[in-house]
């Protein structure tokens, strides 16, 4: 072959020739492996999202009497059962809620919650207690007892959030696999890894500048040339929002053996005219995973899959001058797969008589149901990776 | 005595990083000396001034979707117009600690508004207080329109009152988390009830009609406090200082906090009544500013990235949008913070994907996205590299950036080794895989691509 056309035709299966020679061989799972390959979906809502105006608890007086200018009309409400309902901004979400692939969890949150948005953020992430400071994320640790591969959590971001972040292991932010991989093209940059590969970093930001480094490269190579292999054909809407839960889509249906996705979404933190600004986020949200789940009962990948919304805190109980709310306590998880034994409202509507100093009491630990999806969806011993061992609840 | 390294690393840190041209003419200076010229280049404030209308002043008649989607246009001019005013500004300002400063309070007092006018003179406000006093920094940036409508106080009312603003104060501006308590920031919201701004002009104003002046109990005293009454109650905890300083240390020296070297500066900042520069001059001419492990140990933010890259090689830019691009793509759009607490900054600038992108930039903005190689190439390699020199074209004419490569190969003395550059460019100590890059390359400009693409260039 001509030195030219040789360049050519390895330009265009470039992928396959540019393997550096230091990377393990990475395969995509063999089809046959991919059915029974768990997947948990994690959505976090940035902000602190008014649970009370998302799943509304309209069948209590005390709702109406506590928000008079920004309680939801009984008659837009898309009713689950005599007591809550759905945001009509939901609404995509009522086939979803029907066909028994959702969860809806109510109160919960933790012992002397913590009303900032970093430092309960912080908590939600880490699995800490409220007057805890740990560093490492929940699903960091998992990745730290559990896997060998930084592809393990994939976020879809720009940027990775503590949740993600372990001790000896980071899962990897991918916003868009493709030009991840072009940048670790490089050959320069080849060579300033392999240089380093096998030399003992030390624990200085540089040594973590080159610890992340190479990393990336076995991670993005992997990425890139097994999602290719997929084309998301369901429709999506056109957010952002979408965009990143149909990469997630690709990355299922690809067969990547990432056990843990990460999505997130702002815009919850509604202390001014919430009703329109609220409506708006929460629109994107219910289209965006009514969207994602259709497809994945689509493509046969629902029942592998489990996805988890939680938001930092809910909001006061009563809104206050500028029809919005401030920051609050316990607020709801929402849960969809294919496989959950208890579908529908799981525990009762949050009591909204009886308050602390203006708040919800939570009623669930979010630890019991991290524990949930550690023992029973990722199969790992929840105490390994929580400060302690927490009971679990029985929605998977 | 030659005293190159602490000069290059006090202008690391005070500043964006020092020039060949510089470091020669500064290389005998004391650290004292150096101190002092930083401060006197930065004697002076100068605003931007480059946004003169506050479009939401104007009168807001009934409009039709036309002229709102006009408005809208208008305002993405204002956001790009002061963007590209600031990062110029950074690019080219002699005063740099100023400068530098004006980065650390507008990442401290994050704000992120829908309005560039008040982002600009919230902007200029920081930058006139960088080296000055704290708490009347403090005080002009709470009682500035953007923050009264960032963190909602302009909804703070008598009956209703609306916590946000109480509750930053103390969590990011002022004293920190563990030294105030729930009811605390419940009862500083109330001192706080009719600070607001005009929205006819845009002043501060005081509404007497919506204040609170009822008694509060607040960090265990009890009086008809108003928001001032409120500031010198935080600002007489020592722990305020404490917070203060312990944040400078982490962007100034190191980002592991070391308590000695904190409790030095707290008491510097806490006697000097909040005096930001006796606090300044005290860490740079501390000794421990200068040992190894506090130099070219921080990761420097995308826009410290930026500016140190445009100011080393006299980058000018046809499109100045692309700037913006560079900062979105990094993970620091000017005037974007992510929320209320800033952007986190150290390690959390660098992840896989961003990591990559800077390591790429350097070469994208000085040579058409070109890092030339001379080491041992493999095929697919050579495939990447043709593909590269394709594209240059196009990564020319989308980037049209200008770097005054005669300028800065003349700023350096004839004798200089590669190794020598490569010292003078990176702040780490170099590692043998650097070196060994750097004696491989064979091109003088070439080394120099390469040194600014290597993860060392990313620290400070």
């Amino acid at each position: 072959m001509k030195r030219r056309s040789f360049l050519k035709s390895s330009a265009i299966v470039s992928g396959a020739f540019m393997m550096p020679a230091f990377l393990k061989p990475l395969e995509a799972m063999a089809m046959s492996e991919l059915s029974g390959y768990k997947n948990l979906v994690i959505i976090q809502l940035s902000g602190g999202n008014d649970g009370l105006n998302t799943i509304i608890p309209y069948g209590n007086d005390i709702y109406y009497q506590k928000r008079n200018t920004i309680a939801i009309n009984k008659t837009d409400i898309v009713t689950l059962n005599d007591m809550q309902g759905l945001n009509p901004n939901l609404s995509a979400l009522k086939e979803i809620y029907d066909q028994g692939w959702m969860n809806i969890i109510n109160s919960v949150g933790y012992p002397n919650p913590d009303r900032s948005h970093f430092r309960s953020m912080d908590i939600w992430q880490t699995g800490s207690d409220a007057n805890q400071f740990l560093t490492t994320g929940w699903i960091g640790r998992y990745l730290d007892s559990n896997c060998q591969n930084s592809y393990s959590a994939i976020e879809v971001d720009d940027t990775l959030s503590l949740a993600m972040k372990g001790a000896k292991m980071k899962g990897i932010a991918v916003q868009d696999p493709n030009k991840l991989y072009q940048t670790t093209r490089e050959p320069f940059f080849k060579d300033l890894v392999h240089d380093h590969n096998n030399v003992d970093l030390n624990e200085d930001n540089l040594g973590y500048l080159y610890k992340t480094m190479i990393e990336t490269y076995s991670s993005a190579d992997y990425i890139q040339n097994t999602s290719k292999t997929y084309k998301v054909t369901a429709d999506y809407p056109a957010t952002p929002f979408a965009n990143q839960l149909k990469t997630v889509s690709k990355f299922i249906n690809s067969g990547l053996k990432t056990r843990v996705y990460y999505v997130s979404l702002s815009g919850f933190d509604t202390h001014v005219g919430q009703q329109n600004q609220q409506g708006r986020q929460l629109k994107i949200y219910g289209d965006g995973v009514a969207a994602f789940i259709k497809d994945l009962k689509q493509s046969g990948k629902l029942d592998d899959t489990l996805v988890m919304t939680f938001s930092e805190f809910g909001r006061r109980v009563e809104q206050n001058a500028s029809n919005g709310t401030d920051h609050g306590t316990a607020n709801n998880i929402l849960i969809y797969g294919g496989k959950l034994t208890k579908p529908g409202i799981y525990n009762e509507a949050p009591d909204l008589a009886t308050l602390d100093n203006g708040d919800l009491k939570y009623q669930v630990d979010f630890r019991d149901v991290y524990a949930t999806l550690l023992d029973k969806w990722l199969n790992v011993n929840n105490s390994q990776i929580l400060t302690r061992n927490f009971a679990g609840l029985n929605f998977v | 005595m030659n005293n190159a390294r602490n000069i290059k690393h006090l202008y690391a840190r005070a500043g964006f990083g020092i020039r060949f041209e510089d470091l020669h003419d500064h290389e005998n200076w004391s650290a004292n000396k150096a101190v002092r010229k930083l401060f006197k280049a930065s004697a002076d404030s100068h605003p931007i001034t480059i946004l003169t209308e506050n479009i939401d002043l104007r009168p807001q008649a009934n409009k039709t979707d036309e002229e709102k989607i006009r408005i809208q246009e208008e305002r993405n001019t204002q956001d790009k117009a002061l963007n590209l005013a600031w990062i110029t500004q950074l690019s080219t300002t002699d005063a740099q600690l100023r400068e530098k400063m004006t980065l650390f309070w507008h990442n401290h007092f994050a704000c992120n508004i829908g309005n560039a006018y008040y982002e600009q003179q919230l902007n200029n406000i920081e930058r006139e207080n960088a080296l000055g006093n704290f708490k009347t920094l403090l005080l002009q940036v709470s009682q500035s329109p953007g923050m009264l409508q960032f963190l909602n106080n302009q909804q703070n009312q008598k009956g209703h009152p609306n916590e946000n603003f109480a509750r930053e104060l103390m969590e990011l501006f002022t004293i920190g988390r563990g030294n105030y308590t729930e009811h605390d920031v419940k009862e500083s919201a109330r001192a706080f009830t009719g600070w607001a701004y005009d929205g006819k002009t845009g002043d501060y104003i005081f509404r007497p009609k919506v204040h609170d002046d009822n008694p509060k109990t607040f960090m265990g005293q009890t009086g008809n406090f108003c928001g001032e009454d409120i500031v010198e109650i935080i600002f007489s905890h020592k722990k305020t200082a404490e917070f203060i300083s312990t944040k400078l240390y982490r962007y100034l020296v190191n980002d592991v906090p070391d308590a000695e070297h904190i409790s030095q500066m707290t008491n510097v900042f806490y006697k000097s009544n909040y005096e930001i520069k006796p606090l300044l001059e005290f860490v740079f001419q501390s000794n421990w500013f200068y040992d190894d492990k506090n130099i070219g140990n921080l990761v420097k933010s995308p826009v410290e990235f930026l500016t140190g890259l445009n100011r080393q090689f006299y980058i000018t830019y046809q499109n100045p949008d692309v700037l913006m691009q560079f900062q979105r793509t990094l993970g620091q759009l000017l005037f974007r913070p992510p929320n209320v607490a800033g952007w986190p900054g150290g390690k959390s600038w660098i992840d896989s994907s961003s990591l990559m992108y800077r390591m790429k930039m350097s070469s994208i903005i000085l040579n058409a996205g070109v890092i030339d190689f001379t080491g041992k190439v493999d095929p697919g390699d050579e495939a990447y590299l043709a593909s590269v020199r394709k594209q240059q074209m196009n990564v020319i004419k989308r980037v049209q950036a200008q770097p005054n490569w005669d300028k800065f190969l003349k700023e350096i003395p004839d004798d200089t080794s590669k190794i020598q550059i490569a010292e003078f460019m990176l702040e780490p100590k170099l590692n043998q895989a650097v070196i060994a890059e750097v004696n491989q390359a064979t091109d003088i400009k070439d080394t120099i691509i390469q040194i600014v693409s290597t993860p060392e260039y990313q620290l400070c």
